[in-house]
This record gives structure tokens, sequence and C-alpha cells, in this order.
């Protein structure tokens, strides 16, 4: 159901963010907000979206959830909005909205015609500072917000096996708790808890303005100084300064066996750096690693052999993202075909890997990674609405603009040595969390 | 802060012109295509459809249109699965096949630096796939594990036991994908079986939208597709819908129900669609403020989203819903969808609902034709339903045109509380099954 999700959008397939230099503008106003133009004039339409640097790894310990809770009481009323005026204005508007929430940071967005920018801006502000909430609105949401755990992760077992993945990888960062909050915490999310996180941080100096559309920067700058400029900043906001791991000393390992669950599969998770601003070249490199190893479906390594030459698994596939505030996962999966058990696979998947950090990447599969990566920027020009999530989540976990249209380049220029070098060091089982995923009667194997 | 008139602003913004600019192209070999020409970003997206699809299966060979589909990027002229994929990746051409009961779909994007390489792969996949003993077997191993999941998947079991209500014995009636039994009994010779039949000149829809000219598309569309065979399978036959109202309760473990409910559609070519449209966006579309949503969400927290869709296939039209919900809020959330589809089809809506959707409906349409992948979608899909290519800019002329009575009317003749057809998947309490 499309409102108000929570966990990361999407892994960008090749963590590709255009360049784009000439069409992005940006700017600070004297409130602390940034402003971010990325302009398209290929239709009259407009997003806007307004970026939060909170999420649920800033929650304070004990109340799991209530970043997330907040995203939903965030459409409730303010002085001025009557609750749910805002998303009806947009639909009269014959624009859609919604938000999501993550680990770093909450995102609310609109996308309208281009002409109607003033007003959902206008909305926004107002909502920034001046959320108002009753006690049933408040007792009606909790309602939603448990019913939305039990469908999207109490009714999937790979759900599950993920939140007890980053539970057990995390022993001390907040990136162990599950975005949408642990059940028994979420039932005691009360009104005076989603209020004192909003006061304490949503305000101009936190939040990340991207409009993206057919709109000129000045005027985008000129109504953004309009309607958010007057909203006076907080002197609340602190540096994201959270528990940090101690050094892992031994692999970690779960089984998680659900009568649901028919197709069993093995996830490989291992801590891995993320980008930092002026420092993104290791992240380049594992975004590279992660499309030798499982990103395409027939031609990555393990799929060509595990899939192929093996013939054991049914597929197989890796992951990065990088694009967060604290060191997060770089992860490997595999199914099996039938009559192959999860420990053998495990195995042959680990013989893989170690001949890869033996033999290093084949050059034509690295060439062909580069030459998609250089495409992908011109196919993300299609989609302005991407181009702002890429920007919006870029700065909201604390990179910069030139970070962003580096990134294309600090990709091209990875070499077969920064991705061993990078390989090297991530793909240690030492620090790393295996999870099987099997049916309930166990694997007899 | 204080919001200055809200109500004067909204009452100002009247909605923007769809301004798509779409042309007829007719290819030098008679190939038809629609083309919004832009060029903006050096890329073109391709859009074909073949119709039929997956409802093309012969007897005893559910799946087979599925499997070939899926089958067809694995390998083509010299090239064998792997070769296929890695000069696809050289050129960064982004190329899917997908097959559902009404079509066989082709999308792709094209760098326009190297375009007709491009297209000369794509050419190989459509017209000398090869289907590999090998690949067609793993593919096969990929759709069982699919199916395997599908069975423990609640929407899946719904869905598919609600097709069957549905739908009997078309081709609806089933899934597509087959059953384990049927899609193990499928050999090589059925792939190229099913490939014949579903991939002719005969029923495909072309569109294109990028940087090309409608010259380059014509010549492009005849190196692409006209070594193909000009007649395929025949098309299925109209679905009759015999469905009566019910509740069919299938017991799954875990915390929630998954819900589906339908009933009877409308067709596109009748002249009350578009009060149907309006009336479906009030009762239970996408918007927040729709009937269901409000009650069912928002003033009782039964569950996470709910949604109501005019279902609308080549061959049959449905109305349809869906909703998860905790297995002791499933009665209840049911008996307020009963109410308000009894009480719509009573009083109809008020003027107020019918303005709202209407200037949401109109607000929206123009904003669809937001790029160059999306538009080429789009278009493939007007030229199936039949549409001029000026139809985005009389399409809001439809829908301003209909009258609180067009809906009223349509409500009473369209909405059926008696024949709402309930199928629940979980463990739900306090339900009275009707079988």
């Amino acid at each position: 159901m499309p409102r108000r999700l929570f966990g990361p959008l999407c892994l960008l397939a090749l963590g590709a963010a255009p360049a784009l230099g000439d069409e992005v503008t940006s700017y600070t106003l004297d409130n602390g907000m940034q402003v971010v133009v990325i302009e398209d004039h290929r239709a009259p339409v407009v997003t806007q979206m307004v970026w939060y640097r909170i999420g649920s790894s800033d929650e304070p310990p004990g109340h799991s959830g209530i970043a997330h809770f907040l995203e939903h009481l965030m459409f409730q009323g303010t002085d001025d909005l009557a609750a749910g005026e805002l998303s009806a204005t947009v639909e009269e508007n014959g624009g859609t909205d919604n938000a999501f929430t993550s680990y770093d940071y909450t995102a609310y967005f609109q996308r309208v015609a281009a002409d109607r920018l003033g007003l959902m801006m206008q909305m926004e502000a107002d909502r920034m500072r001046d959320l108002q909430l009753t006690e049933d609105d408040v007792a009606t949401e909790r309602q939603v917000i448990l019913e939305e755990r039990s469908q999207r992760t109490d009714s999937d077992p790979g759900a599950l096996l993920n939140e007890q993945m980053s539970a057990a990888q995390f022993l001390n960062h907040p990136y162990g708790i599950p975005v949408i909050g642990w059940r028994h915490e979420m039932e005691k999310l009360s009104r005076k808890d989603a209020l004192d996180f909003y006061q304490a941080n949503y305000a101009p100096n936190n939040a990340i303005l991207v409009v993206a559309g057919d709109v000129q920067p000045e005027a985008v700058l000129a109504l953004a100084k309009e309607y958010y400029g007057p909203v006076a900043p907080s002197d609340r906001i602190v540096p994201r300064d959270r528990p940090q791991e101690p050094p892992q000393l031994a692999e970690r390992r779960l089984v998680l066996s659900d009568e649901r669950v028919s197709e069993p599969y093995l996830i490989r998770s291992y801590l891995a750096p993320e980008r930092n601003t002026g420092d993104q070249k290791e992240a380049a490199a594992l975004t590279i690693l992660a499309q030798l190893l499982g990103g395409d479906p027939i031609n990555s390594v393990l799929a060509k052999s595990l899939q192929f030459d093996r013939k054991i698994a049914v597929w197989a596939a890796a992951g990065y993202d990088g694009t967060t505030v604290d060191p997060d996962t770089f992860s490997l999966y595999a199914s099996p075909v039938p009559g192959t058990s999860l420990a053998d696979l495990e195995a042959a998947m680990d013989e893989v890997i170690a001949k890869f950090l033996k033999d290093g990447p084949d050059a034509e599969q690295l060439a062909r990674i580069k030459t998609q990566i250089r495409a992908s920027e011109i196919y993300a020009r299609d989609d302005s609405g991407g181009l702002a999530r890429s920007y919006g989540q870029a700065l909201a976990v604390g990179l910069t603009v030139k970070d962003v249209q580096d990134w294309p380049a600090i990709l091209q220029a990875v070499t077969a040595e920064d991705v061993m070098a990078a390989a090297a060091k991530v793909l240690n089982r030492d620090q790393a969390v295996t999870g099987w995923l099997t049916a309930k009667k166990g694997e007899a194997q | 802060m204080i919001l200055r008139s809200l109500a004067v602003l909204v009452a100002l913004a009247l909605p923007v012109q769809a301004e798509t600019a779409i042309q007829a192209v007719t290819s030098p070999g008679g190939i038809k295509a629609w083309l919004v020409e832009d060029h903006t970003i050096p890329f073109v997206a391709l859009e074909l459809r073949f119709q039929g699809g997956n409802s093309l299966d012969l007897a005893g060979k559910r799946g087979a249109v599925n499997l070939m589909t899926a089958t067809l990027e694995e390998g083509a002229g010299a090239m064998d699965s792997q070769g296929f994929a890695a000069a696809r990746d050289s050129l960064a051409a982004q190329i899917g096949f997908s097959s559902d009961g009404d079509g066989v779909s082709v999308s792709s994007q094209f760098l326009t630096e190297n375009r007709d390489q491009g297209v000369t792969l794509l050419r190989e996949a459509l017209v000398n796939p090869r289907f590999d003993q090998d690949a067609v077997d793993r593919v096969k191993g990929q759709v069982l594990a699919n199916l395997r999941a599908g069975a423990e998947d609640p929407g899946t079991i719904a869905g598919d036991l609600m097709a069957a209500r549905t739908y009997g014995s078309h081709p609806y009636g089933s899934n597509g994908d087959g059953t384990i039994d049927s899609v193990t009994a499928l050999t090589r010779d059925d792939v190229v079986t099913a490939w014949k039949g579903a991939i002719a000149r005969d029923r495909v829809f072309v569109s294109a939208a990028g940087d090309i000219s409608p010259e380059d598309l014509g010549k492009l569309l005849d190196r692409l597709l006209g070594d193909l065979p000009a007649t395929g399978a025949p098309l299925p036959g109209k679905a009759e819908i015999t469905l009566k109202g019910g509740l069919m309760l299938k017991p799954y473990p875990g915390p929630q129900s998954v819900v589906q409910f339908t009933q009877g559609g409308i067709r596109f070519d009748d002249p009350d669609y578009f009060a149907a449209v309006l009336l479906n966006e009030i009762l239970g579309g996408g918007r927040f403020s729709a009937r269901l949503m409000t009650e069912v969400r928002e003033k009782r927290g039964l569950t996470y989203g709910i949604g109501t869709g005019l279902a609308s296939y080549d061959h049959a039209e449905t109305l349809v819903g869906q909703f998860q919900a905790s297995n002791e809020k499933v009665a209840e959330a049911i008996k307020v969808i009963r109410a308000e589809w009894a009480k719509v089809a009573a009083e109809g809506v008020t003027p107020e609902e019918l303005a709202r959707a209407k200037t949401y409906m109109t607000g929206a349409y123009p904003l669809r034709f937001d790029g160059n992948s999306t538009i080429a979608s789009i278009l493939v899909g007007m030229q199936i339903m039949g549409l001029p290519t000026d139809y985005p800019r009389t399409r809001n002329q439809r829908v301003e045109a209909v009258t609180l009575d067009d809906v009223k009317r349509v409500a009473a003749r369209l909405i059926k509380p008696d024949d709402l057809f309930f199928v629940v998947v979980g463990g739900a309490t306090g339900l009275t099954p009707t079988e």
C-alpha cells in the first residue's frame, strides 16, 4: 500500500546519480534550510521533497518506531490545516503525496502540476513547526502502524529474517532496531512521545528541500524564501553522534524457520563502510564489487558459478547501498535448487568468494559495468522524481551536492586493485552475519 | 504561521493541459507505431506489446507462454545466455520481457549512440531465439520455485482462488504461470510452439518516445519486426463472469488475513465509463479521502491500506478490491465495505465528492506523461484501447462532462451489493463462509 512507507526506498541498481552539473542549483536559506533545484522542462510537473535529517536511528531508547509513527501523524492537522486537509488539497490539485522513514531520514513529498509549487510549500512549511495532535488521532493511527507492522513484517518470514539479521549485525548501533519499531514498544508510543520527537527535530536547519521538474531555480528560491524563510530555526538540533559498533571478533549465525516458507535461502551480510563527504572511494569500490559479484542475474560472478557452472542455485545476488550516516552492510544472497542444502550452497558460495579474492575481477565484466554506470546517468535523467530522491537521500546522510555530482566519476575511476582492496577488507566472515531462512521442518541435510 | 486563503489558491489553479504531441508513424514496410519525439535526453524508449499473452496457452500447456517469455533473453542467434547478456550490457541497452493474460510486453531503452546495435540484439531475441535446452531447464527451475513460493503466499493464493471463481474455464480463470505439474511437463517444443503463436506481426502494438525521428523509427521497425511471422495463434474469446455474492475462507497461518473482493465491472467503450471511473475514485480509489480508506483505515484503524479499481482486460471487466487486516478485525472491515457498497448503490455520491474527484482526475492526467519510458508504455495502452492520437487533449472533457445524475445512475446499475464475492486467506474469525 502506497502510503507512508518505511525502510530504504530502493537500492539504486548502480548507486549512480547523474552529475548533471548544469541542471542542478543549490542554496542555503538564512534559517539553515538547504535547497536543491533539479530542472526538467519536458513535462509541466514538479516534485517537492522535504527531507529531515532524522530517522529511526535517532530515536530515544525504548521508543522504537517513533520516527515512523510521527511521519504518519504529520498528516494530521496544524493550527491552519484540518486533519487530512494537506493530502486532500494535494489530491484536489491532481497531485499525489506520501512520505517515508528510514534509519537516517524522514521525507515528505508531493508530485503535482508545476504551477502549484507555492501551495505545496505553504502547507509543508506549515507542518514543519505547527503540527497539532489529538489523543484520538494518535490512538487510531497507532492501530494503523501496528497493522502495517503485521502486514509488512510479521506476515513475511523474509522480512522477519532481515530484522533478526540486523539485530545480530549491530550490537550497539541503532541500525539493529527496525525502522517500524518493535511491537511491544510501538504499542506504548504516545502523543507526548510524538510531539517531543517532533519539536526536537523538525526545523529548517535540520531539513533539505529538493524541488525537481519544470521550474526555474530563481523562482523556486523566491518561493522557498517566502514560505520556508519565516520558519524559525531550532537551537535543539544536535550532531548525530550515535553509539558505534565495537570490533566484531566472531561471526554470527542464525536460522529462522517458518511454516510459511517454501523456498529456503541464505543471506550473508558483512559490516561495510559508507560514503563519506569528500571520501567516497572505498564506497565506490564496494558498489562496483556488488555489481561484479551479484549485479547481473546471468553474468555476475555468483550467478555464473552457482547457477550456470555448478547448477546448485536458483538465483544469487549481491547488494550494497552505502548512502548511510554510519557503516552499513554489504550482502550476498543465494537460494538453492531442490536437493541442495543451504550448508552446501553456503560452502560453495564461500569457495566462489575465496576464488574471487585470489583471481580478481574479469576485465571485460568490469568494463561492461563501467559502461552501464555511464549510461545510468543518461537513463536517470528520464525520472526527475528519482533524481530528487538521489539528491535528498545523499544530502540527508551528510553528503554534499558536490559529492553527488562527483560520484559517477569516482565510480568510473575505480580500478581492479581498488575493488580487490575493498573486497579483502570487507568480505571477512568474522565481521559477518549469516542467516538461513528455512521451512518449518528444518533442513534434513 | 498564518496560511493565506487556501481556497482562493485552489480555485485559481486550473488543470494544465496535456500537451503531449503524438505522431502516428507508418514504416516503409507498413508497420504502424505511435511516437512522442523528444530529443532532450540521448536515448529512446521502445515499447512493444503482442496481444494474447499467456491466454494463448494450448490445452494442457498452461505456463508455456510465460516460460517462453522468460527464456527469450536467454540466448539468440550466435549468442548463448551469457553471450546475450554480455552483448546487451556492453551497449548498456535495457531490454525487459514480460507476459500476462492479455499480452507479451517488450520494454526496451537504447542509447542514441549505439541504438542500431541495440535494436539488432532485440531483433535476434524476437526473431532468432535459441531456447537452448539448458536455458529452458534453468528458467523452468526458476518458474517452479516461484510457483512453490506462490503456493505459500496468501496474496497469490487469494488471487488464484478469486480468478477461478470469477472466470471459470476461461484462461483468465487460472494462473498464467501454470501449475507445478503443467510446467514440469513443458518441453522445448512447447516453448517453440508458444513463441510461434504469441510473437507475430498481426497482434503487435508499437510505440516509441525520446530521441528518434519518425523516419528513423520507421526504418528501425522494419528491421526489428519485418521478419516475424505475419500471423499467430487465435486470440481467446470473451470471458463470461458468473460471480454471485458470497464469501470463501481459506485458512492460512499468520497474524493477518489477505482479503480480495470482486464483482462485475464496466467496459471502456460504455457511455457511462467515466462516470464509473469517478464513482470508483470516490468509493475506493487511490486517494486518502476515498470512502473506504476513510472508513476502514482513518476512522477505525482496521488496516494499513485498502483500495478498489476498475479492472478492464481485453476480454472481461471487473470491479476489484483488496486489503490486509489482523484476523480479529477482518469481519468488521468486511461489514464496513458491505455497508459502503449498499450506501453508494442507493444514494450515489455528494456534489462535493464528485467535484473533488474531478479536479483530482483532470489535474492528475497530464502529470502521467512525464518520461520517455512512461510515455511509451501509455501510448501502447491507448492504441490497444482503440483511442485516437489526440485523445490526451479530449480526455479531461469527458471527465468534466460527467454529472451527479450520471454517477447516481451508474452507481445503481454497477454497484451490486448482492454480487460482491469475498476471498479471505488467513485465520480471520467471526466470518460465515457461504461455501
